[in-house]
């Protein structure tokens, strides 16, 4: 369209030179823009590659194996953090994915209508609560009360399973991963109430007329259509809750080994990351680079995997990271 | 269900289970959507009622006291905290809109969407990881943390969410509108900044604002980058700068109760510029797409 009006040598002739400057200019800084964006992508792996590198050199794979974390006798691996992250954002993905879809379900067929848009607006609003204030509120509020009554009823019950044994602690694997439940719940709940809105009226009618009930309606139509969208928006949560740094540093209480028990304090490779990277040098720092690098991989790999299945699903009308990114 | 696909309508004898069943499911959902605000209820009613008391004209006007003392305020955390928000958002949104310019206005498909792709990717980069690409990028070269350092992450983290949410809007405008100002003649150059910016220009806003609202209680990057500052208001990007994340993060680690009330009033604080940041971008963003016919 543009190529036509610039080869027409009528117009051409017609153009002032502010035009002859301004389109390439605005075409040049836009592309630069976008070069920077690629540029940035590009530059946070060759820096975090670059930092860990002694690390790497010095541990190779057998870092990821590692179950030891000892700043003075310089031996550091990242399985405590690797169990630590994979079990917190498991719980959290366990507890925060059928919690969203069971909201989008009341937000698109069960609410009233008048309640629909402002609980939506709530629920943004949770996304919008900075880490750290969580954060805070895990060790003041969320930990105490984990310690004095979520723990040792689930080890009354559940005692006999090592995961529920031990002592129970404000600070631990659980409180974590309740935080990391609320923050990913939000963000689950934006893309699948997103997903859930696209569903044709008429696929919905035609199943009300064959007289299903609203469950039944929904059970055969809008989660079956919705499928891929909630898949996606389920692990681009995992995403985030493997990402978080601060709020899990706060009430995960920072220990080095495994541990079995939930209620024990453990460490995540982003928290780990958070706690020490201040007060590092050295061998210490390239370790916790190296754990970054980790953690950068998961990131990336959970965010393709998330997008591919999003686009083989074909919601087209969905966009995942535009809702994702409102929902912040 | 069974295959015939009459089978609901023939099969009278269990009406009364299914419509139990579909009012637990309906209970069920209910009970989701409350848990999930009376959340939002709880940590927002926590951080106003523990704040609130410690709230006062000293406390916002007065720098913080010296390391381990209770009784300063966090004036000098406010002004490092606008500081660094506000450097990075003079750096990311320009670049931002500019590359969503680039990628609704200039750009073939075949381009555009590794760009977009790109930006998903860095979306999904935990922020710790952006802390710790700027500390090899600018702490290692210059030597000590600073307040500039923290502002780079910020924008870093900023930038997809501005280039996508105007990327959103940029291709909400009418397309009868630009084709107007081709029809006359008018220099692509002219057509977006005259007609297409204008048009979406509310859109645009509530991104940035969204994304300043997004990183303003960003606390990793800064845990990473600025964690040493002299006492007192400090307005030097070049030198650390106090901030109220970190401000918050610091008290809360602490022992002290005194430090716990004062991480809830800056809590409180934060929080209420957040969602109030939250609330007017909504607004801008409800107004704007009326405006656009979508």
């Amino acid at each position: 369209m543009e190529a036509g009006a610039l080869s027409n040598p009528v117009l051409r002739a017609g153009r002032n030179l502010t035009d002859r400057i301004g389109d390439p200019l605005l075409r040049g800084l836009s592309g630069l823009a976008a070069a920077i964006a690629v540029a940035a992508i590009a530059g946070i792996v060759y820096e975090v590659v670059h930092l860990a590198w002694p690390a790497i050199s010095q541990f190779g794979l057998g870092f990821v194996t590692t179950n030891d974390w000892n700043p003075v006798a310089k031996r550091f691996g990242a399985a405590p953090f690797l169990y630590g992250t994979v079990i917190t954002s498991f719980i959290a993905i366990l507890f925060a994915a059928p919690l969203s879809i069971a909201i989008s379900i009341y937000l698109t067929e069960m609410a009233p209508q008048r309640i629909r848009r402002p609980v939506a607006t709530l629920i943004d609003m949770l996304a919008a609560i900075p880490t750290v204030i969580l954060g805070l509120w895990g060790i003041l509020v969320l930990g105490p009360f984990m310690r004095d009554t979520i723990e040792p009823a689930l080890n009354s019950v559940l005692g006999f399973i090592p995961i529920f044994g031990g002592d129970p602690s404000a600070f631990g694997y659980l409180t974590a991963a309740v935080i990391l439940t609320i923050m990913a719940t939000p963000i689950i709940t934006s893309v699948t109430h997103e997903v859930f809105e696209t569903v044709p009226d008429d696929l919905k009618e035609a199943s009300y007329a064959l007289g299903a009930t609203r469950w039944e309606m929904v059970r055969q139509v809008v989660l079956p259509y919705s499928r891929p969208g909630i898949v996606g928006a389920t692990i681009l949560g995992l995403g985030r809750a493997i990402g978080e740094a601060i709020a899990v540093a706060q009430v995960i209480g920072g220990a080095y080994l495994i541990n079995a028990s939930l209620f024990h304090t453990g460490g995540t490779l982003a928290a780990q990351i958070a706690s020490q990277f201040q007060n590092s040098a050295g061998l210490q720092k390239a370790s916790l680079a190296y754990l970054g690098l980790i953690l950068l991989v998961f990131a990336i790999a959970v965010n393709v995997i998330a997008r591919i299945i999003v686009q083989r699903g074909k919601i087209k009308d969905v966009d995942v990271t535009e809702t994702e990114a409102v929902a912040l | 269900m069974s295959a015939n696909p009459h089978a609901l309508l023939l099969d009278r004898g269990n009406l009364k289970r299914r419509n139990r069943f579909n009012r637990l499911v309906s209970g069920v959902s209910t009970i989701a959507a409350i848990l999930a605000v009376a959340v939002l209820a709880i940590v927002v009613g926590s951080v106003f009622l523990k704040g609130v008391s410690a709230l006062s004209w000293h406390f916002l006007t007065a720098p913080t006291a010296l390391f381990g003392e209770s009784g300063g305020g966090i004036s000098n955390a406010i002004i490092g905290s606008a500081i660094i928000v506000g450097i990075a958002a003079v750096i990311a949104i320009p670049i931002g809109i500019l590359v969503a310019i680039y990628t609704t206005e200039f750009a073939p498909a075949s381009i555009a969407h590794p760009v977009r792709f790109v930006l998903d990717i860095l979306n999904g980069v935990p922020t710790i990881i952006t802390g710790i690409f700027v500390y090899g990028l600018i702490v290692v070269p210059q030597g000590h943390p600073s307040g500039f350092a923290a502002s780079i992450a910020l924008a870093i983290v900023m930038l997809p969410i501005v280039a996508r949410t105007a990327q959103e809007v940029l291709t909400l405008v009418p397309s009868t509108l630009k084709e107007g100002a081709h029809a006359l003649g008018i220099a692509p150059w002219r057509t977006t900044v005259r007609i297409t910016i204008p048009t979406a220009a509310g859109g645009l806003l509530t991104g940035a604002l969204l994304a300043v609202a997004r990183v303003a209680g960003e606390t990793a990057p800064i845990l990473l980058l600025d964690f040493i500052f002299t006492q007192g208001v400090q307005t030097d990007p070049g030198q650390g700068l106090a901030s109220i994340p970190y401000f918050i993060f610091q008290s809360s680690e602490s022992p002290k109760p005194e430090a716990h009330t004062e991480a809830w009033a800056a809590a409180l604080v934060l929080i209420a510029f957040v969602l109030a940041l939250n609330v007017v971008a909504r607004s801008f963003h409800a107004r704007s797409r009326k405006r656009m016919g979508a």
